[in-house]
């Protein structure tokens, strides 16, 4: 085995790894053994994750939407979930599980994941409630917008244009004001509303 | 010059407390003498604080304005949301850390040097863990740069909202990082196992809940990326990743992953869900733009600016701003007084670093006429700053992110600033 040039480290054990690398590739690899269906998923979600995505994922007050907003992504107002914009499903298991929910990260077991997972499938119409997600399928789930993202092109789009030196006088005839800032912060108190 | 636009009659809300234009009387200007010289003043007669009064100090309470600030009703929580550098009151390029801007998905969380750990695993010859006292034995770099959130303007894709450059370019911040290169990392664990690097990633993810996981080309992580534990010539602070945060210079700030826990060499990017669902541009028929993780030339005005306001009356003045680029160096920075009519070649503070802030000043003469000030920053590799306008035409108002557009104030007879969109 190569030796590295400071010798610095040690190294990691398998249960180490396992224990923080649980990523999950849009091809399914890191996904752990397990299922769940929308049914179950219902009584997961109202239990841990309803209080603030809503009984159907419909999102509370400002918490995210996780379903709906199908064919809305070119509206004035997009509205953007794991239903009408999410690429991948591994996505959804892996941050459910690692991050969710919001204050008690980490907490799920696969199983109840694979649930919620699969409830949100469901609350967004894409599979009934019967259906069982699993290790086996969840990578071959194709998802509403997976074809919806290209790899940034603005060196192609922009660059190739904006490159160019710039106008200096008489660069237009006329200026006016097309709008005005429509939220007039007002100075915070003294003291301000630092978040920390 | 005041007739090549039509500002609006429409009164101010704000107050012209604060703005008192030519109403102090300036040295120059003296009736009698200045008793603030002619009298004996307490402090320069009585003692001040001892040495042992502040083992560390804050700033002088005068300048308690120039703090971090929120706004409510952008996020749901508190926890998972953003708060602004006060850009408008700060000069030079170097961001005090105290009142550099945090953006935090599950809140800033306390981690000691003792309790730290860093895993590098994937595809690597040997997966190592290394404790904060092993980073500290690996050679250092010094580099200035600045970190930017990705969505630092999006607030003004539809039209002029926030009313002040806190608020509307207070997601930055620009410090001097002391750190290991992660490539020192990445070898030492051994890249062998990665094959050719063409195809290969890093995937890098931070100890809180949230986590933060985004996928890096190798190219990238094996070029300039910094693993810090310094800013500024001190440790950073608990809200910045104390005590290790990655530094992706010129990319954008989602990137620059805070208590840095786990980087995995892989195959595949992972399409984590910073990278899929977020930090991700939504262009006008729908489809979305995905790794845009350079941040282009951008600029803008700090003073005059609306929470800046000219109090000082006509005659001598100083515009001074900001500039950036995450290609390299900037090269240049007009400003305009007329809404992009005509523009004028600003003189930099000092050359900057390469992705780092840049500062500029237009040392000019104000004749108390109201005026429409933008600044245009360009490059080393000829990138002008593009309009609003030119950004809208290639991507429409819902991208969200990377919303690098030139700024206008407008500034009234009174020296007072407003945010507004021109012609």
């Amino acid at each position: 085995q190569m030796e590295g040039a400071y010798g610095l480290g040690r190294v990691a054990m398998a249960e180490e790894i396992a224990a923080w690398d649980v990523d999950v590739l849009p091809d399914g690899r890191g996904l752990p053994v397990g299922s769940g269906n929308a049914f179950d998923g219902e009584e997961v979600f109202a239990d841990k994750c309803a209080s603030c995505h809503g009984d159907f994922a419909e999102g509370v007050d400002n918490w995210p939407v996780l379903a709906g907003g199908f064919d809305t992504l070119a509206d004035e107002d997009p509205v953007k979930t794991v239903g009408s914009y999410w690429p991948h499903l591994s996505t959804v298991y892996d941050y459910v599980y690692r991050s969710m929910p919001f204050g008690e990260a980490g907490t799920l077991t696969p199983d109840e994941t694979y649930a919620i997972v699969a409830y949100i499938l469901y609350s967004n119409d894409l599979i009934d409630d019967e259906f069982e997600l699993s290790n086996e399928n969840l990578a071959n789930f194709d998802m509403h917008n997976k074809d919806g993202f290209v790899i940034d092109d603005r060196p192609d789009l922009e660059y190739a244009t904006w490159r160019v030196e710039p106008c200096m006088d008489n660069c237009k005839d006329a200026v006016e004001i097309t709008m005005r800032s429509v939220f007039l912060v007002e100075t915070p108190p003294e003291g301000g509303t630092n978040s920390m | 010059m005041a007739d090549m636009f039509k500002p609006s009659r429409r009164a101010f809300l704000r107050g012209g407390a604060a703005v008192a234009a030519g109403s102090v009387a300036g040295a120059a200007g003296a009736q009698s003498p200045d008793t603030l010289i002619t009298e004996l003043q307490d402090w320069a007669s009585i003692t001040g604080a001892g040495v042992d009064e502040t083992p560390y100090g804050l700033p002088i309470r005068f300048e308690a304005d120039v703090i971090r600030r929120n706004v409510e009703w952008l996020t749901a929580s508190p926890i998972s949301s953003i708060n602004f550098t006060p850009i408008h009151a700060l000069d030079g390029t170097i961001t005090p850390q105290g009142c550099a801007f945090e953006r935090h998905h599950s809140g800033a969380i306390e981690l000691t040097k003792g309790d730290y750990r860093l895993m590098i695993n994937g595809l690597v010859d040997r997966p190592l863990v290394f404790t904060y006292e092993d980073l500290e034995r690996f050679p250092r770099e010094n580099h200035v740069y600045f970190c930017e959130c990705a969505a630092n303007t999006g607030m003004e894709w539809a039209g002029a909202q926030l009313n002040g450059v806190q608020f509307t370019h207070g997601m930055i911040h620009n410090m001097e990082y002391t750190g290991v290169p992660l490539r020192a990392l990445l070898n030492e664990a051994g890249l062998g196992a990665a094959g050719d690097f063409k195809d290969k990633w890093v995937y890098v993810e931070g100890a809180d809940a949230s986590s933060n996981g985004r996928s890096i080309p190798m190219e990238k992580a094996l070029d300039d990326v910094l693993v810090a534990f310094k800013a500024n010539g001190e440790a950073l602070r608990m809200e910045h990743g104390y005590p290790v945060r990655l530094v992706v210079p010129g990319w954008e700030g989602n990137m620059w992953v805070k208590w840095l826990r786990r980087v995995e060499v892989t195959d595949a990017a992972v399409e984590s869900r910073e990278e899929t669902s977020k930090y991700t541009d939504v262009y006008e028929d729908g489809t979305a733009r995905k790794w845009t993780w350079v941040m282009d030339a951008k600029s803008v005005i700090t003073s005059p600016s609306p929470q800046m306001p000219i109090t000082h009356g006509k005659g001598p003045m100083v515009i001074s701003g900001l500039a950036w680029s995450g290609h390299g160096q900037i090269t240049r920075v007009d400003v305009s007084k007329d809404g992009g009519i005509t523009w004028e070649t600003a003189r930099l503070g000092k050359q900057g670093d390469t992705k780092a802030l840049t500062r500029f000043y237009l040392d000019t003469d104000w004749d108390g006429a109201p005026m429409l000030l933008q600044s245009r920053a360009m490059d080393e590799t000829g990138y002008v700053q593009p309009t609003k306008d030119q950004l809208r035409e290639q991507r429409g108002e819902n991208s969200v992110y990377h919303n690098n557009c030139i700024q206008t104030w407008y500034v009234n007879a009174e020296g007072i600033a407003e945010n507004v969109e021109v012609s």
